[in-house]
């Protein structure tokens, strides 16, 4: 029997990947042929999906785009046998786009059958979990502030510090949340893990929670992912059923509940004290800080809220130690970034690797160019609430400090590319528009500033007394940056700058041409 | 074979017209669990296609909350709709990796050919049109969702096709 793994990330199928997974086993069927179709997470070639690969004698072979109509040519060309055919691209971990990766949190997405829970055992799941369960809560917290590991939401907060803080703070309980809301535009590498590694999620909750003695705990995942709530659901019956969860985990005198909550379509629900909010059941607006979450956090009680790859990376750090974490990186950026290649790219998706590779290598030597094959004119890096670089820039590396020197930042590592049909002075608005759009409410120079800062765009646009406005624009900018009670207001005016520091060009226009 | 994947199948949901009868059912078929209202509200619309302006006594009265509450949370989250939906839900992304590969022009495609603004739902109840802002696959945009089914690299012509396959026997022949 020959097994053939064919994605069911939702990417991979929103290019056809369940229609070719029908069409082989159709085929498989037809001419009498045992094959075994695994439907894993995805690689992260995106764009190589619908990626099909095949078991072979040599490894995991690989090939694509497939579309359903490619199939009965891949059988003739005797793929299931590793055959050549003009969509091969051969062993899969071999493919140098991968090989060149760092795929440490990444390392079993793709690789295995997301809710096996044999696959996952056989691939190093529960490594982390066991060795947590010899330690004392303390010493994790130690090792994970030791691996220098920051938190992966956009904030940048040491992991381990925030566990610390949780784990000292008195309460008569205390909560472990983590943050899917993954609200950026340009990002998925929480989805691709929820969806194609859920038991690693679950494991690093169970290990939050021993880490800061948190019985009970919330995976908080935006509506707008429909599939990795349900491999979510569907991992966690699995893992109360495996004795992962539940009263006494894996035989030690640990209980921990999870539970998944679905979102309801509010960005701000990704900061994190909306969020919290949220999950008690209000209106998700912003709470003022301090108190901050780790002292009076859900329900008021000392809460630990991190994003799913900080949660990720922190199984890394203690299957394989601290100072292995530590040695990838650089400053003090430690450890390997997901980034997410995105938008009018040749080739877009996951790429995991240290910290401190320019963002130009990023766009040569994994994107290669763009999609459009135009020349890159802009890139905004970090979510819509990030700046735009200019080719002009490209040299910066990519870490936390190298960005928020330039005027930009990391966030949670989405990389998009524009080529040089962009508007940027649309770009602007758009960042106003999202906004005034997204705001909670709460205060003034957000809620406001955002509507007004279209209003002005608009009128820069229509080339009305654009100094003046540019002027207008500016302070506004300013007045956001500085009276804003949250990054939402606080940094909408980072894209915004960047675009008139550095595309100005885009923003005097002759009066009546827009 | 293999099992199916448990995803969203991109199927028209079936929903029951409004009863109290069955929106209690609903409030009252979720587990105990603290800070319930968002996943009640879920419920509801998870059951009717959208929560009728009634629910919003039963639901404050089942929690011991004001109605003032129920309804300033129901008011809050864009996904909660107080008006039926059209029979087929499409969600385009207007997120920027979408609008650097078309993603703006598929918009305004969408609007226009559908005479639908977004956020609205046809007269005919065949369809709801919302704009969301990224679906989590920003490296094969311009994305679209249509009953929760997410596709790729859409172009004008394609979103034309789903749309028409979508719609239930009968709708938009
Ligand atoms: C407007 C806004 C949106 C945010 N959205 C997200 C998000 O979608 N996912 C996330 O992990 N963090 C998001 N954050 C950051 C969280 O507030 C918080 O810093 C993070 O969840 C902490 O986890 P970490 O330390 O593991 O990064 C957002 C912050 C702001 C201000
Ligand atoms: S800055 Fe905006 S989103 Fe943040 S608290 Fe103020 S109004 Fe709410
Ligand atoms: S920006 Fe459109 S899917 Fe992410």
């Amino acid at each position: 029997m020959t097994t053939v793994y064919v994605p069911r990330d939702s990417s991979a199928r929103s290019v056809g990947a369940d229609e070719v997974a029908a069409a082989i086993e159709l085929r498989a069927a037809r001419q009498n042929t045992v094959v075994e179709v695994v439907r894993n997470g995805s690689r992260g070639m995106m764009w190589l999906e619908p990626l099909v690969e095949v078991v072979t004698a040599r490894g995991r072979v690989a090939y694509g785009p497939v579309t359903s109509d490619d199939v009965a040519g891949l059988f003739d060309a005797g793929f299931l046998d590793g055959g050549a055919h003009p969509l091969g691209h051969g062993v899969t971990e071999q493919i140098p786009w991968l090989a060149e990766q760092d795929r440490l949190t990444f390392s079993r997405v793709g690789v295995i059958d997301p809710l096996s829970t044999e696959d996952y055992q056989a691939h190093g799941g529960l490594v982390a979990l066991r060795r947590a369960l010899a330690m004392t809560p303390q010493q994790i917290c130690d090792e994970v502030t030791a691996s220098g590991l920051r938190g992966r939401g956009g904030a940048g907060f040491p992991t381990g510090v925030k566990w610390r803080t949780v784990l000292d703070a008195p309460g008569i309980e205390k909560f472990v949340v983590c943050n899917a809301d993954e609200g950026d535009s340009g990002t998925f590498a929480d989805r691709m893990l929820m969806e194609g590694d859920p038991f690693m999620l679950i494991e690093a909750m169970v290990v939050s929670a021993i880490a800061v003695d948190a019985r009970e705990g919330f995976v908080y995942i935006r509506s707008e992912y429909p599939d990795a709530v349900a491999t979510m659901r569907a991992a966690i019956q699995t893992a109360y059923q495996s004795g992962w969860l539940g009263p006494r985990v894996l035989g030690s005198d640990h209980d921990f509940h999870l539970e998944i909550r679905v979102g309801a379509g509010a960005y701000i629900c990704g900061e994190e004290t909306a969020m919290l909010e949220s999950l008690e059941g209000k209106r998700g607006v912003v709470r003022a800080k301090p108190p901050l979450p780790a002292i009076e956090g859900l329900f008021g009680r000392p809460t630990v809220i991190n994003n799913v790859l900080s949660l990720a990376s922190v199984l890394v750090v203690l299957a394989r130690g601290a100072e292995f974490y530590r040695d990838f990186g650089v400053g003090r950026s430690r450890g390997t970034q997901v980034f997410q290649l995105a938008g009018n790219v040749a080739r877009g998706g996951i790429v995991e690797t240290a910290f401190g590779i320019t963002l130009g290598q990023m766009l040569e030597k994994f994107a290669a160019g763009s999609a459009s094959g135009r020349p890159i004119r802009a890139v905004q890096v970090g979510g819509p609430l990030g700046a735009y670089m200019t080719p002009a820039q490209f040299d910066l590396a990519l870490d936390y400090e190298t960005f928020a020197d330039a005027g930009a930042m990391l966030g949670h590592g989405g990389i998009v590319v524009f080529d040089d049909t962009v508007d940027m002075a649309v770009q602007a608005r758009f960042a106003m528009e999202f906004c005034a759009a997204e705001s909670c409410g709460k205060c003034t120079p957000c809620r406001i500033g955002a509507v007004r800062g279209v209003e002005v765009i608009d009128r820069i646009i229509a080339g009305d007394d654009t100094a003046a406005n540019f002027t207008l624009l500016e302070d506004l900018c300013e007045l956001m940056t500085d009276g804003s009670l949250c990054a939402m207001g606080g940094l909408t005016p980072m894209p915004v700058r960047s675009v008139l520091r550095h595309f100005s060009e885009d923003l005097y226009r002759p009066k009546g041409v827009q | 074979m293999t099992a199916k994947p448990p995803t969203a199948d991109g199927e028209s949901p079936r929903y029951v017209a409004w009863s109290e009868d069955a929106a209690l059912a609903a409030i009252r078929s979720l587990p105990a669990q603290r800070g319930p209202l968002l996943p009640i509200l879920h419920a509801l619309q998870g059951t009717f296609g959208y929560v009728d302006p009634r629910c919003v006594a039963l639901v404050a009265n089942e929690l011991n909350l004001s109605r003032a509450d129920v309804h300033g949370v129901l008011t809050f989250y864009s996904d909660l709709r107080t008006t039926p939906p059209g029979r087929v839900r499409v969600q385009v992304c207007r997120g920027e990796a979408c609008q650097s590969v078309g993603g703006r022009a598929l918009a305004e495609h969408a609007t226009s050919s559908l005479g639908v603004a977004f956020g609205a739902t046809a007269d005919d109840g065949s369809l709801t049109l919302d704009e969301v802002f990224c679906l989590g696959n920003c490296a094969l945009g311009p994305t679209v969702s249509v009953n929760g089914q997410l596709h790729g690299r859409v172009q004008t012509a394609q979103l034309d096709r789903l749309i028409r396959e979508s719609a239930p026997n009968g709708d938009r022949a």
